[in-house]
């Protein structure tokens, strides 16, 4: 940071050549201000989040955040109802086809409850995380004609579903009181970590994908077909207790397994919270972001050479 | 003295060409996947390359930018010109931090405002407000100091109409306006334009290089791009030229656009001279090269300058290491950087045979459908596949003349010419042949 004292204003000011009206538009000139000095190089070739820098792009990442938002809630035809729609729809197909036909178990709640509690969780992750693997795509223009710190874009997609989580996370608490179900007191720290398990896990694998995404176009094809065969990969329309015992290990490393386990556990007292679940799913999906974030960090470097 | 705002040290951009080449079509994941499973060896042997330099070395690297070194003080108006090629819009993209330098580095002070390429930050599906507030967030300016600039960004950029519609449905004349006033008025103590002035009409571009003037003298720093020569020299005191990524010329405007012209050789070209060609600024393997070369419209009453609709002869002589039969091409650009004729003996398919030594040979265009004016010549020689032996892209410079010099004819505004000539007529038809064609 290069702080220039008082006197650089009237230096400024003799800085026009002879002759040049001072003048009368209303900018200041720079030497009144502190000004800092970017350094610009070539950055090592595995660089870190540079946290600091999305930090003091915040308001770039509020502005994406609250444009995701508008688009999605004021110029669609179906608005806001998206967000109750989705998990509620995919809710009445599962528990028709899973609950009534297959006859899943379901720990002892109605079925609908039962998927609708991981739906909620699941929806978020399954939007966040296409829609930070688009992100760069979608936002070509910041990539190739302005430079801001990149990892905001990923971020701000991952940041913008979390109203449609607030609004069908209320869908659920509606749907449980009419249950008759009253959730454990652990929810209150049950919902957050989940919450933050499954943020994390779609800004690692989001910003992953997005980094590829911007090499190599086919990934916008596959990330639909990843997303569903993660969703099978998890205990959305089954209980975990229906998976042998000998593959339950290998599901601790899925993230969304402890996530959805746990607010079933919270939300409708479906056995004992499954603590060490939990810590695993955090834990892997704090490697999680920092793999797909340091990938991400590692191929910025030719964003604007590739795009 | 006053402080440095830009300083650039040894700045470099390289590409890698043939990255994509060893691995077809990897563009695409599935490709790229299916090649890397079922070409292990070939894998292998290139991360081995990775850690070897000399192996590396084998992928064509292309210096799209090299050993660029520069300081832009404050208040001061950069002006940057160059060929197409030469590097102009990979500079401004390192110092918008678009893209890194692969060596070098530069100092900046303060914050950047961009306009490159004739775009900006913008997102096409935002509407012309949401997208003023978008790049005010990239500049690092909150909510409250964008609202405070945002009437005069509208009535500068002349949208007020279209303010709540998506930048999509722009024209490429709004969009630009919109762009140039939100990079102007947001105050970043540096100003950055590309090419901005080869879109919106006449009157804008007054505007927009008055508000750079403004902007300049209100102690601010900026960084010009164009073809368009005169607003270079009107805006810029000084300016560099880039060619080949390299800066050749760094200094007042006037001798740099100067330089430009003449193509750094600084040759007094007059026709029937003989004109040296062994300093001029050149690329290619030079295992062929010009040597000297001679113009002449062979016209006595032109004082053998090349005329429009007339012949222009050059003797071209070139020293060859071999004996080896090559492609030349001569061609014409005008003086904003376009060019105009490339004559190519590739698309004759007949190639001229170069004896070790000295060469000599007579170029001519047979018809110059040039308007009257100022043009520069260049010259290619090539291999049989088109691989460039030397290339001198601005050798000297060549007056056209009117063909009739004694006639006293009207001359057209610039404004209103065109660089090609034709021969036309126009005769008046008679009534009863206008009544026939309409029944």
């Amino acid at each position: 940071m290069t702080t220039l004292g008082g006197e650089m204003l009237t230096r400024a000011g003799t800085a026009a050549p002879a002759g040049f009206e001072v003048p009368s538009s209303p900018l200041s000139p720079p030497s009144a201000r502190a000004l800092r000095r970017t350094r610009i190089q070539a950055a090592p070739r595995w660089p870190t989040p540079n946290l600091r820098e999305v930090w003091a792009a915040r308001g770039l990442l509020l502005f994406l955040v609250w444009r995701d938002v508008k688009v999605r809630y004021a110029q669609t035809v179906l608005g806001a109802s998206w967000a109750v729609l989705q998990p509620v729809a995919t809710m009445v197909v599962f528990t028709v086809i899973f609950g009534r036909f297959a006859r899943i178990p379901s720990g002892g709640v109605p079925y609908a409850v039962f998927s609708l509690t991981a739906l909620v969780a699941w929806s978020y992750f399954a939007g966040a995380l296409s829609g930070a693997s688009n992100s760069l795509l979608s936002n070509l223009g910041l990539v190739t004609k302005v430079y801001c710190p990149r990892l905001v874009i990923p971020l701000s997609a991952v940041f913008a579903g979390l109203l449609d989580f607030v609004i069908a996370f209320s869908i659920l608490l509606v749907a449980i009181a009419g249950a008759g179900i009253v959730p454990s007191p652990w929810a209150i720290l049950v919902v957050p970590v989940s919450l933050l398990a499954v943020m994390m896990t779609a800004a690692g694998v989001g910003c992953f994908l997005a980094a590829i995404n911007i090499q190599y176009r086919d990934v916008k094809q596959i990330t639909p077909f990843l997303v569903q065969l993660w969703m099978y990969g998890s205990p959305i329309v089954y209980p975990l207790s229906l998976v042998p015992a000998k593959y339950r290990a290998l599901y601790a490393f899925n993230p969304m397994t402890g996530v959805v386990e746990g607010l079933r556990a919270a939300m409708l007292g479906t056995g004992p919270i499954p603590a060490a679940l939990m810590v695993a799913s955090l834990a892997v999906s704090a490697v999680l972001l920092a793999c797909g974030t340091l990938y991400f960090r590692h191929v910025e470097r030719v964003f604007a050479d590739v795009a | 003295m006053t402080t440095v705002m830009i300083e650039a040290a040894g700045l470099g951009k390289r590409y890698r060409i043939g990255a994509f080449r060893g691995r077809p079509g990897s563009e695409n994941l599935r490709d790229a996947l299916v090649s890397a499973a079922l070409a292990p060896a070939r894998n292998l042997r290139r991360l081995r390359g990775l850690a070897d330099p000399a192996r590396r070395s084998a992928d064509p690297l292309v210096w799209a930018l090299r050993d660029v070194s520069f300081e832009v003080r404050e208040g001061e108006v950069l002006g940057i010109i160059g060929r197409n090629g030469a590097g102009k819009s990979t500079l401004l993209k390192i110092l918008t931090r678009v893209t890194q330098p692969s060596e070098g580095h530069a100092d900046v002070w303060g914050r950047v405002g961009s306009l490159l390429e004739v775009g900006t930050g913008f997102h096409p599906e935002l509407t012309g407000r949401d997208n003023v507030y978008l790049n005010g967030a990239v500049l690092g300016m909150d909510r409250a100091y964008i609202r405070r600039r945002f009437d005069e960004i509208v009535e500068f950029a002349g949208i007020g109409a279209y303010l709540d519609t998506p930048v999509k449905r722009y024209s490429s004349g709004m969009y630009v306006r919109l762009a140039f006033a939100v990079a102007a008025h947001l105050e970043p103590e540096i100003m950055i334009v590309d090419e901005v002035l080869a879109v919106g009409d006449a009157e804008f571009q007054r505007k927009c290089l008055a508000k750079m003037e403004d902007i300049a003298h209100g102690g601010r720093t900026v960084l010009f791009v164009s073809h368009n020569l005169p607003s270079v020299q009107r805006l810029c005191p000084r300016a560099i030229m880039l060619q080949a990524g390299r800066i050749v010329a760094d200094g007042p405007t006037a001798e740099v656009v100067d330089s430009y012209l003449t193509g750094g050789a600084g040759h007094e070209a007059y026709p029937g001279h003989w004109i040296d060609l062994t300093q001029a600024a050149r690329t290619g393997s030079g295992v062929a090269r010009f040597t000297a070369a001679r113009f002449s419209s062979g016209s006595a009453r032109h004082q053998l300058q090349p005329f429009t609709h007339g012949r222009l002869e050059f003797t071209l002589t070139a020293a060859s290491d071999a004996p080896r039969d090559v492609n030349l091409s001569v061609s014409i650009w005008n003086q904003s950087g376009t060019k105009l004729i490339n004559a190519d003996t590739t698309t004759l398919e007949r190639m001229v045979a170069l004896r070790h030594g000295t060469n000599s040979c007579r170029f001519t265009i047979e018809r110059l459908y040039l308007k009257p004016g100022v043009y520069v010549v260049g010259f290619w020689l090539g291999d049989r596949v088109g691989e460039t032996l030397d290339r001198i892209e601005s050798a000297f410079r060549i007056e056209v003349v009117d063909a009739h010099p004694e006639r006293p004819g009207v001359r057209l505004d610039s404004r209103y010419d065109g660089p090609v000539a034709c021969p036309f007529e126009v005769v008046e038809v008679p009534e009863r042949e206008v009544e026939s064609c309409a029944s």
